[in-house]
Order: structure tokens, then sequence, then C-alpha cells
């Protein structure tokens, strides 16, 4: 039957702009039922016990990105992830890694959406608009699909380890974004469109090791994307060595 | 301060269309209490309506039919020749959308996909699996990053600046720094969303608190029709996420806490697919005597989909299934779903005309927040999602008109008196009040949804409207003890709260005075349409003493005379 359980809750909490302030675990413990996530007993904590306590949400049903943190070490959307999924009845919280904390388990993602807008992240065309849909087959959408998919909510770029260490680096979800442009049978943007990413910056710096594809909620693969994306550049570089040898015979 | 032509409030489908229609023209800024792709339109799941005729059983669709369906389904307080606007602009701006780099989920002749929906003569809702709000909100966005429209996200608005009968601007905060900023433009748009959260059960996301209607009616805009609220029939007990149409569609029995199909007891023809608010009807009926399913989450029946078989579930509702195993540990191939009805949109909100322009000079506003009114009684799924769209569209047109013809310039004075008001209030909620403001709303809303619910009387509304006047006296008591400004949710929660409250007041009072039943709106002690006396929009004012004053407004009927609304 239905069982109350009582859980002890860690969150590390820290105000950015309070001089003289430093991280700090703050413990919180309360009764969960079964079927509780971790925001709704974040929004407990808030509504109920200490209302200073600073955290994002807006759909609660893991589609709008606003709540990725760091969950007993596994980052997560808080709204998606069961307070019983755990083997353990502490569950510690902390914000989102490879980002400046503003207050409590708000970060600045101002950097994210620097790279988002970097790769140029709409559709580009040319070709005059026709009265009704351009036409797309049902294979060419599957081919995006996976990418649309993906919500913005930064895990992956949370669990980068170059991020990490290069905050210049682009980052899996930008990445992401460019190649679901890419891929888009309708999208015209010229070849030279990728060399904003053909360096260590971009696609280069990535190390392959996949920690994006773990953290994403959504199952987005942006590695699939970084090397698509490098295919797609040496093939260009290739076919332009061709072009220019042509030229010069 | 911030200095722009036009401010446009709210980053969902509606403000992120206006902006995209007037940024090559004038200077645009935009104010979204979220990153815009955190806004509410992001979770719309089926669709969105137009009659392009693309699927085989469509093809003599038009917007005629569409206009028709739209109006009955309103239970004919839609404004006919406003629904007619809309239809009429479905196809062309489905089409731009699409130009724009929409992902469509396609037929297999490369055209865009559609399915058939609720209340509709035609398989006419476009969509994308199950994730349509998601492609056309960060569509939009993409388009207004293409543009280049300044942005101002996790700023929230905190005042409207009505003066002389003219709109100035509004009063904001920007959240990561807690500065107050004054914001001047000659042109003020709101696509700010609904109120869902003014109710406990509702599938709306959290911020969607109506603040926006509540700034509107304070800072004296009228308001229409807040009386009417939608229902959905089957959300998830506890978080209230939906659990779409679709699940229906796909064959789910809707069983009660005696194992029976009871849809077969109320409407033996259509059984699990009637109308949304009736199977929101029945199911409370079913719970009201007792034979629901109690859970410390809430009372509840069934939505049982196990005979359709994993594979058909994997294959059809795979977002449904993942929704039940995440947020409730129940894996529906093998357990029932628990369902109740929620709150799920509302069809009320700031009263405008087919312009989006308000009765106040330099105000306009679009989408879920103003009621046009083109959903009437009752909104048709897909048609709120081509309303936002639509609306921002033709908002962005009026301004651009009505600018050029030449507005006036805004004032800064009454903008620096509105923000020394602000000012003085957040002084006052940041004192050593009691009251916990969420605590408040969570008080407020659980009255709401058990007294001014899917079945309403005169004896529990008036129940209701105690309960908010004791909640207003309460308000001057509420006390946040943490003074910082930035990212201070409990601040903002108590500056919204105030303005839920009128949304609060003015639909309670709304629905007591509408003696009839009609669309979402059923009186159990006036059960019938009542089209002699009520065939009219309610209008809601806030007096000069504060407090609010009803009066109606005719509904334009232009070629469907009402009729009785029959499935
Ligand atoms: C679960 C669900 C599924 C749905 N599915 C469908 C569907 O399939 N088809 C359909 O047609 N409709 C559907 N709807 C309805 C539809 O999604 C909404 O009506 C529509 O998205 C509303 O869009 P909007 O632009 O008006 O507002 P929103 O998307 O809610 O945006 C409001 C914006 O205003 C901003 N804002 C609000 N207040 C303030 C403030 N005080 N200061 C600053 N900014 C503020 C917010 O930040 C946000 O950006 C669904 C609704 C729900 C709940
Ligand atoms: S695979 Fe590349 S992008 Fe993904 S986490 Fe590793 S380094 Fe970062
Ligand atoms: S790729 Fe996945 S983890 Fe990264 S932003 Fe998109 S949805 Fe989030
Ligand atoms: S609150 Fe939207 S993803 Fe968690």
């Amino acid at each position: 039957m239905i069982k109350a359980d009582t859980f002890t809750f860690k969150i590390l909490r820290y105000d950015a702009r309070e001089p003289g302030s430093k991280p700090r675990f703050a413990t919180y413990r309360i009764r969960v039922i079964p079927g509780l996530t971790v925001l709704a007993v974040l929004i407990r904590i808030r509504d109920e016990i200490d209302g200073t306590l600073s955290f994002r949400s807006s759909c609660r049903s893991a589609v709008c990105g606003s709540c990725s943190m760091v969950i007993n070490g596994k980052i997560d959307l808080a709204c998606r992830t069961q307070v019983a999924a755990f083997n353990t009845d502490t569950i510690i919280l902390e914000p989102l890694p490879n980002f400046e904390v503003i207050r409590d388990l708000v970060v600045d993602m101002a950097p994210f959406w620097q790279m988002y807008e970097k790769v140029q992240p709409y559709l580009i065309r040319h070709s005059p608009v026709p009265e009704k849909e351009l036409p797309q087959s049902e294979e060419d959408r599957r081919r995006i699909d996976q990418f649309v998919n993906c919500i913005l909510c930064a895990c992956c770029y949370g669990a980068c380890p170059v991020l990490a260490r290069e905050p210049g680096y682009v980052g899996p979800a930008a990445a992401a974004k460019l190649e679901r442009f890419i891929l888009d049978s309708r999208d015209e943007r010229p070849a030279g469109a990728l060399e904003i990413l053909n360096d260590e910056k971009g696609v280069w710096g990535c190390d392959t090791l996949l920690r994006c594809i773990d953290a994403c909620p959504k199952d987005v693969r942006p590695t699939d994307a970084i090397v698509g994306l490098r295919k797609t550049m040496l093939k260009h570089r290739f076919q332009n060595m061709r072009g220019k040898a042509k030229d010069e015979a | 301060m911030i200095e722009h032509d036009i401010l446009i409030v709210g980053g969902g489908l509606t403000g992120l269309r206006a902006a995209v229609g007037l940024c090559d023209r004038f200077n645009v800024g935009l104010i979204s209490k979220v990153y815009p792709v955190r806004s509410h339109s992001i979770a719309a799941q089926g669709g969105i309506n137009a009659p392009l005729a693309n699927n085989p059983d469509s093809r003599d669709d038009s917007w005629e039919k569409h206009t028709f369906d739209t109006v009955k389904g309103s239970d004919y307080l839609a404004d006919q020749d406003a629904a007619e606007i809309m239809c009429r602009e479905a196809a062309p701006i489905v089409y731009e959308m699409e130009h724009w780099g929409c992902p469509f989920s396609r037929l297999p002749d490369g055209t865009i996909a559609q399915r058939p929906f609720g209340g509709a003569g035609y398989p006419r809702t476009c969509y994308s699996a199950d994730i349509t709000g998601h492609v056309l909100l960060n569509t939009l966005y993409e388009r207004a990053v293409a543009k280049g429209v300044k942005i101002y996200p996790e700023w929230f608005v905190a005042a409207l600046c009505i003066e002389d009968g003219r709109c100035h601007g509004v009063v904001a905060m920007d959240t990561h720094s807690g500065e107050l900023v004054p914001a001047r433009a000659k042109a003020t748009f709101f696509g700010t969303g609904g109120y869902g959260r003014v109710y406990q059960h509702s599938t709306n996301a959290l911020i969607n608190t109506g603040s926006g209607i509540g700034m509107a009616y304070k800072a004296g805009v009228p308001l229409k029709d807040m009386e009417f609220v939608q229902f959905h029939p089957t959300s998830l007990i506890g978080t209230n996420i939906l659990m779409t149409e679709g699940c229906r569609g796909e064959g789910a029995y809707l069983l009660n806490n005696q194992g029976e199909r009871f849809m077969q007891r109320y409407v033996p023809t259509a059984m699990e697919l009637a109308p949304r608010d009736i199977v929101s009807r029945c199911i409370q009926t079913e719970m009201n005597e007792g034979r629901g399913f109690d859970h410390p989450l809430g009372k509840h029946v069934h939505l049982d989909l196990r005979h359709l078989g994993e594979q058909k579930i994997q294959e059809r509702l795979p977002g449904i299934r993942k929704i039940c195993i995440d947020f409730i540990g129940i894996d529906p191939v093998f357990e029932p779903i628990p369902v109740m009805p929620g709150q799920h949109y509302s069809m009320g909100g700031i009263d405008v005309n087919g312009r989006c322009a308000s009765e106040v000079r330099g105000f306009y506003a679009g989408g879920e927040c103003s009621c046009v009114s083109v959903h009437g009684a009752n909104r048709l799924g897909g048609n709120s999602l081509l309303e936002t769209i639509v609306f921002g569209k033709i908002a962005a047109r009026a301004i651009l008109e009505d600018l050029e013809g030449g507005a006036p310039e805004p004032e800064t004075k009454p903008l620096l008196r509105l923000k020394d008001e602000v000012e003085a209030k957040i002084q006052r909620l940041t004192g050593p009040g009691r009251e916990k403001p969420y605590l408040l709303q969570a008080e407020l809303s659980a009255v709401m949804s058990g007294k001014v619910g899917i079945f309403r009387t005169r004896e529990a509304m008036e129940q209701a409207l105690q309960t908010l006047l004791e909640a207003k006296e309460r308000y001057r008591n509420v006390g946040v003890p943490s003074p910082a400004r930035y990212m201070n949710y409990e601040l903002t929660n108590a500056l919204e709260l105030e303005y839920m409250l009128e949304v609060v007041h003015t639909t309670i009072l709304g629905a007591l005075l509408r003696e009839e039943s009609r669309g979402a709106h059923f009186r159990l002690d006036f059960p019938d349409r009542n089209d002699r006396d009520w065939l009219k929009h309610t209008i809601a004012r806030m007096g000069a003493d504060g407090q609010p004053v009803i009066s109606s407004k005719e509904v334009v009927i232009t070629r469907y005379e009402p009729k009785e609304r029959k499935y």
C-alpha cells in the first residue's frame, strides 16, 4: 500500500551576491509518498519551510528545460526524477556544473545561450517561397527527429568535461542545433556556415567521451551531431581541394 | 529606464509572433519572466488547426467549415466575425511557420500531416508527433534570434502604466540583479498566457498565474468572460500532467472503482470519446458519488490502456508511457493510470477587439491572456495554438498601423510614479508579515478547484467568494523573509498573488451572475443554456472603489444562428 517515508534533502545553498557567503549544504527532512518528484519536494520546501530557497521551474513535466541540476551526483531534470528512485533516503542536490551560480540552484545560463546563438540556429533559405508548404518526405523529417527533440535544458552542457576546462568550447547542445538544420532537407545555408565550428573551440574540441549523451533527458545524442558535422566539414574540405586542383590544372 | 517603440510582454507563441512581425519597422523589446522557450506554449502536444485539406479524408475542408465548428464548439458565445478572421488566416500562418523551418510531421506525399480532433468535422489538426507546441515555439524563437529581436529574459513585469487613458509602458524587475526598471513605449502588447494556476488541479505550467490579466485589470482595462474555464477530463493525479485525448482515441477505457466503464451510463453512443466538458462532468459525478478511488494525491478514476497491449502503447503513446513511469512510477502496460479532471484552458481574459486592441490607447493583448473572443464558452482542441500565432500576427499589423498613423509620445512621469509605488509595495511585502504567499495561493486555488470547478452552484460559489474576500484581507499580512531582490521567487510570487486575487474575484463573480449553463460553465442550479438572457459576454471592470463592476456586451453573430449544441 501507499507508504510515506522520511527523506533527508541536502541542498547546496549559496548566494553569489552576498559578500562573505560560502556554499553550504542545508538539510531538510521531508515525508515523501511514492510518486513524488524531486521538484515537487523542492516546491514543498520552498512553500512550507524555507521561502528563500531558489530554483527554476515551469512546466513540471520535462518539456521546458528549466529544472536541470545535479541529483545524487547525476545530472537530470528535477521534475522527472522520482525521489524514491535512489537506493537511499538521502537526496543531495547541487547546481548544474560549468556555470556560475547566481543563487542556490539557479545558475547563469547566458554562456549557453551565447553558444546557441553563435551557430545561427534557424532555417536559412534563399529560394523563393512557395504558396503552400515546402514538401519534405517522412524519411527526411525522421533524419532530424532526435535533434528536434532537444529542450535546451543544458544538462549536456553541465556534463561536458571539455567545457569544464575550456569555457570557450561551443558545447554539445549548440552543435546538435546546428546539425538539426544542416540535416534539414529544406535548409540552404552555404557550406561556409559550418566554418563557425571548424576549430578547437568547435567540433574538433570534443573528446567524444559521450557524457552529454548520458546526461540528456530527451535521448538526444549530441555526439552524433558532432561526428556528423566533422564528416561534413571534411567532405567540404576535400571538395574544395579538388575544386582548387581543377582550377589550377 | 529602458525605451522602445513597442514593448512585448510574453515570450510564448503570441509574444514572439508579434515581435517578429514588428521588429523590421520598429524598435521592439520583448520581456519575459522565463527564457522564451520555457513558456507554457512549449507543452502543447496535440496540434494546430488549419483547413489545409492535406488528409485524404479532408479534401473538401474549408475555412468556412472550420469557422462553423469553432462557433458551434463555443456554444455560440464566440464573436463570429473574429472566429472567421482566425480561420481564414489559419492556412497562411501554418504555411508561414513551415517556411520558417517548423518540423511538422508529414504525410507520405510530403505535405503537412493532419489528425482528427474533438469537435471538428474533418481531420484538420496539423502536428508534429506529440510535441507540436515545442516545435512551434522553437521555430518562432529561432525566427526572433534570426531577426535580432531584443529580448529581456527573466525580467518580471510588476505593473502596467496607464494614465490619462493611455498606456505608457510597464515597470519590470530584472530578476538577475533585482533592479526595478521602468520601460517606456508607445505601444505595449501583452501575450502573458492563461490563469490555470488559480486552480489547484491544473494541466498548466507552474508559471501560468494570470498575473498579466490581473495587472491589466488593476490598471483599468476591462476583462471579458472570466467565468469560462475549460477542464480536461484526464490529468495524472498529483502533478496533473495532461494525459492526451489521444489515449481515448486509441481505445482506452475509463473505469470507476467497481471496474465499470461508466461512460456507458451517460453517453452510450460516444462512450469515452464524448466532448471534453461532458467527459469531465461524468468523471466528477462518479467521484462525487463515491465511485472513485482514494489516493493521498487525490481522488481519481482509472484510465485503462492495458487491453491495447505493450506494442500498441509503445508505438502510439510512447510519451504517455514515459510520463507515467517518470512521474508516478506506473507502467500503463501493466497498471491503469490514475486520472482526474484538471483545469486546462482560460477562455476569458483581457477584453480586446479583432485587432487585439483594448479600449486603452496604446495597450494591446493576444493569445490566452486575451479574450477576443474566438473560443466563447468552450475552446476546441487545436484552436488555441492557432489563436496565439494568428493574433500575434494581427496585433503586429494593428500596432504598425497605429504607430504609423502617429502615436503620442509616452510620458516618463507616470512611469516613475508607478515605479515608486511598486518599490513601496516590495518594501511592505518584505516586512515582518505572517502570511506565506505560496500557502495563501495554495488555499485559494484549492477552494477554486472545489467550489468554482466543473459543477457550480450559487451556494458553493458564495462560500468561495467569502474565502476570496478573506484572502484579500490576509494578503495585507503577507511577509517575505528574504529582502534580497534577485532570484527571489517568493517575492515575485507575492507580487503576482495580488493580481491572482483579482483574477479569482472576477472569475467567481462572473460565474455567480451567469445563471445558465453554457459550454464549460455548468450550473447545477441552472442546467440549461438560456439564449434569451445570457447570449452575451460578461465584462468585469474595476470600479473607483477598487471593487469589480460587472456589465455585459453583445455577441457578434454573422451567419450562424445559435442552435442547440449536439454531438
Ligand atoms: C498541457 C497542455 C497542452 C495543450 N495542447 C494544446 C494543443 O495541442 N493545441 C492547442 O491549440 N492548444 C493547446 N494548449 C493550449 C495552448 O498551449 C496555450 O493556450 C498557448 O500555448 C498559450 O500561448 P500564449 O502565447 O498565449 O502564452 P504562454 O505560452 O503561456 O506564454 C506566456 C508568456 O508570458 C510571460 N509572462 C507572463 N506573465 C509575465 C509577467 N508578469 N512578466 C513577464 N513575463 C510574463 C511568460 O514568461 C511567457 O513567456 C495546451 C495547453 C496545455 C496546458
Ligand atoms: S562527447 Fe564531446 S560534447 Fe559530449 S560531453 Fe564529451 S566532450 Fe562534451
Ligand atoms: S541535447 Fe539533451 S541535454 Fe542537451 S540541451 Fe538538448 S535536451 Fe538538454
Ligand atoms: S520544470 Fe520544465 S523541465 Fe522540469
